[in-house]
């Protein structure tokens, strides 16, 4: 699904990815971990189609994504810490924004059932900046699986999300890992999303330190393997 | 790029340090000893020979930040952004003079320091345009952000000045201009010193140019070794 | 098609976002009058003198106001990251460049229709109907080229921490042919004067907007990189 072939990025003189190879397969679930600048934000915005490598191709599904941006952008979304919202406008509107630029058919029904997905149809039409944090969160989830996408990145969605929010999360991934749709989730916290995941990373200073299946493995497990791979690039 | 390379200027660079020299040299001894004055000007017509090279200076030195400002975008390396940054101080530089010997020549030739001549105020505009495009050079802290934002204005700005300069032209030409250039009678000695001074001049520039860079270089190298020996630690 | 329903759909968003709020517009517009009142204290409004210099004076306006404007457009995309949201979409950046660029020309629409009758009205000028048509013309195209090159310069300065001191400095020095050529055809137009004496304006501004116009189709995906 994804296919990423020597990818780095210099920005200015400094090198925030190292000749990246990755390849995920339809379906898959990928959880990446890695201390704060280690280039893993910058691979997920090169990977959504954000911002271009400075080396190396990308292939998503099949398209190269020099030529094919515009068609791969349709089948990706985005949740982020940041929720890509305007607050002046109404959830509804938010929506119907997003629906309009991603060209969805049926937009209406679409945005109730989203809305009806993460619990927010009884306030689409109160103005997003009267919402809390953990329903501004919910929101931006509904906004992200608008378009249907095919691949879904999560750039450290747990952030500041309540019990609630984090549940209505969790089974939203559920339910995209069970319509075999790809994954790709960058976290700090161990305890959530990895349990869905079935393949982890490790990048450490721009490059994978670790890539493999998750299986067998418990989460104390993981989180010494992860300090250890941290420490011996320091 | 090596810290050796970097450091040590090479042989070019002593050669055009010699070639300016002597070409400035020459060309101060042409302008204050050899040519004779204008007729009706009198002495003050020598600064013409400062006045024309360093404006055409300027706007060579904005075409360069244009051309790099290109590869830059195109390239993605930072050397282009160097010279780009460094033409653009230079330019800046010789455009400030260009302002600074038009009204004392005025004053002299047309009795008033500033007229809004068409030439004149269009060197005004660009002076500004080219300060707003220091100005994006000090707010921007990342070098990568300052180099891509820079490199676009820089295009924007050239593409710019032609108009500005048709504006200011039909503007002047609307409103009767209260003196008019009037005539230069240019004896072949002028012509002869006026063309030595543009050489000098340019050789100045790149001699500037060099420089500049050099200096930018060892900055940068600064920098990255600040930055390495904090990744170490 | 994705082109211009991108362009629509961000302009439809700009505009229900400002008129639930009508913040900007407001400010906007009272800036603009407060302009002119300033220039009425500074200069004797009833003098014929300042009655000659009347064009000048609403194409200040018109700036300093349009300035707030632009401004605010791509530093409102900064809350919650929103641009980014806006790069994930499936539409070109140029069509991000004009869906602000025609939201930025409805506001200055709005705050025009409203503002330029009342500075007629406060300088009890009499405009003739002959010159009503050639006025919008020549108010028109010097608002797109200042929309033009100030959208494109305001996502440039948008990156930077004080965005507003730095945008009118980058700004006005850019767009010195549009005030130009805008204040004398209006200027020439108001004053009764032949066509053949502004129409050499109205070329210089068409030229302009289109200039400004085109490049941002090159230049505007490095300014939105991130």
């Amino acid at each position: 699904m994804i296919n990423a072939m020597g990818i780095s990025k210099t920005i200015g003189h400094k090198t925030i990815l190292h000749n990246i190879h990755l390849h995920i397969k339809p379906g898959q679930f990928v959880t990446v971990f890695g201390p704060n600048g280690a280039g893993k934000s910058t691979l997920l915005k090169i990977l959504s189609l954000v911002t271009k490598p400075s080396k190396g191709d990308l292939v998503i599904d099949g398209k190269n994504a020099n030529n094919f941006a515009d068609e791969i952008r349709k089948k990706i979304g985005v949740i982020s810490h940041n929720t890509f919202l305007n607050e002046n406008l109404t959830a509804k509107e938010n929506l119907l924004f997003y629906g309009k630029m991603y060209g969805v058919t049926d937009l209406k029904d679409r945005i109730f059932d989203v809305l009806h997905q993460v619990g927010l149809e009884l306030s689409m039409n109160e103005p997003v900046r009267t919402f809390s944090r953990g329903m501004q969160q919910r929101l931006a989830i509904a906004r992200s699986i608008l378009h249907d996408p095919a691949i879904l990145f999560l750039d450290e969605p747990y952030t500041g999300l309540d019990p609630h929010a984090i549940q209505i999360l969790n089974n939203v991934l559920a339910q995209l890992n069970a319509d075999e749709r790809t994954i790709f989730l960058i976290t700090h916290n161990f305890e959530e999303g990895v349990n869905l995941s079935d393949r982890i990373l490790f990048i450490v200073n721009g490059k994978i330190r670790y890539d493999g299946e998750k299986t067998a493995m418990s989460k104390d497990d993981l989180k010494n393997l992860y300090l250890m791979k941290v420490k011996d690039t320091a | 790029m090596t810290i050796h390379n970097i450091t040590s200027k090479g042989r070019f660079h002593n050669i055009l340090a010699w070639a300016t020299f002597i070409a400035v040299s020459v060309s101060i001894y042409m302008i204050f000893m050899w040519v004779p004055n204008e007729k009706v000007q009198g002495p003050v017509s020598k600064i013409i020979y400062f006045h024309i090279s360093s404006a055409w200076l300027a706007f060579f030195a904005f075409f360069l930040v244009m051309v790099c400002s290109v590869a830059y975008l195109k390239t993605r390396d930072l050397k282009w952004d160097v010279i780009a940054y460094s033409s653009a101080e230079i330019g800046v530089l010789f455009t400030t003079i260009v302002l600074v010997t038009g009204p004392i020549w005025g004053r002299a030739s047309w009795n008033a320091w500033w007229t809004w001549d068409h030439r004149l105020t269009t060197t005004l505009i660009l002076w500004f345009i080219y300060i707003a495009y220091l100005m994006i050079r000090s707010s921007f802290s990342e070098e990568e952000k300052k180099a891509r934002f820079s490199a676009v204005f820089g295009i924007i700005g050239f593409i710019d000045v032609p108009i500005v300069w048709m504006s200011i032209r039909w503007w002047r030409t609307i409103h009767p201009t209260v003196v008019s250039s009037g005539g230069f009678a240019m004896d072949p000695r002028m012509v002869a010193t006026l063309l030595v001074s543009l050489l000098a001049f340019t050789l100045l520039f790149f001699y500037l140019l060099q420089k500049g860079i050099f200096i930018l270089n060892i900055k940068n190298q600064t920098q990255i070794i600040k930055q390495k020996i904090t990744e170490i630690r | 098609m994705n082109f211009f329903s991108g362009i629509s759909a961000i302009i439809w968003k700009d505009l229900k976002a400002e008129f639930r709020t009508k913040q900007l517009l407001s400010s906007m517009l009272i800036f603009a009058v407060l302009t002119l009142i300033i220039f009425v204290f500074a200069f004797d409004p009833t003098k014929d003198v300042v009655r000659q210099v009347f064009p000048g004076m609403i194409w200040v306006c018109i700036v300093f106001a349009g300035v707030l404007g632009v401004n605010r457009s791509f530093v409102s995309e900064k809350q919650n990251d929103c641009l980014t949201g806006i790069l994930l979409a499936p539409i070109n950046r140029t069509a991000i460049y004009y869906g602000k660029t025609g939201g930025n020309l409805i506001y200055m629409a709005i705050v025009e229709v409203i503002a330029l009758p009342l500075f007629a009205v406060l300088f009890n000028y009499n405009i003739p109907a002959a010159s009503i048509f050639p006025l919008i013309l020549v108010v028109f195209l010097g608002t797109l080229g200042f929309i033009a090159v100030g959208t494109f310069l305001a996502a440039l300065t948008s990156n930077a921490r004080s965005s507003e001191i730095l945008l009118p400095i980058i700004l006005f020095p850019v767009m010195v042919p549009v005030i130009l050529s805008a204040v004398q055809a209006t200027g020439a137009i108001l004053s009764g004067a032949q066509t053949a004496d502004w129409v050499s304006w109205l070329k210089i501004l068409t030229a302009f907007d289109v200039i400004f116009l085109t490049v941002p189709v090159l230049l505007f995906e490095y300014v939105l990189e991130v």
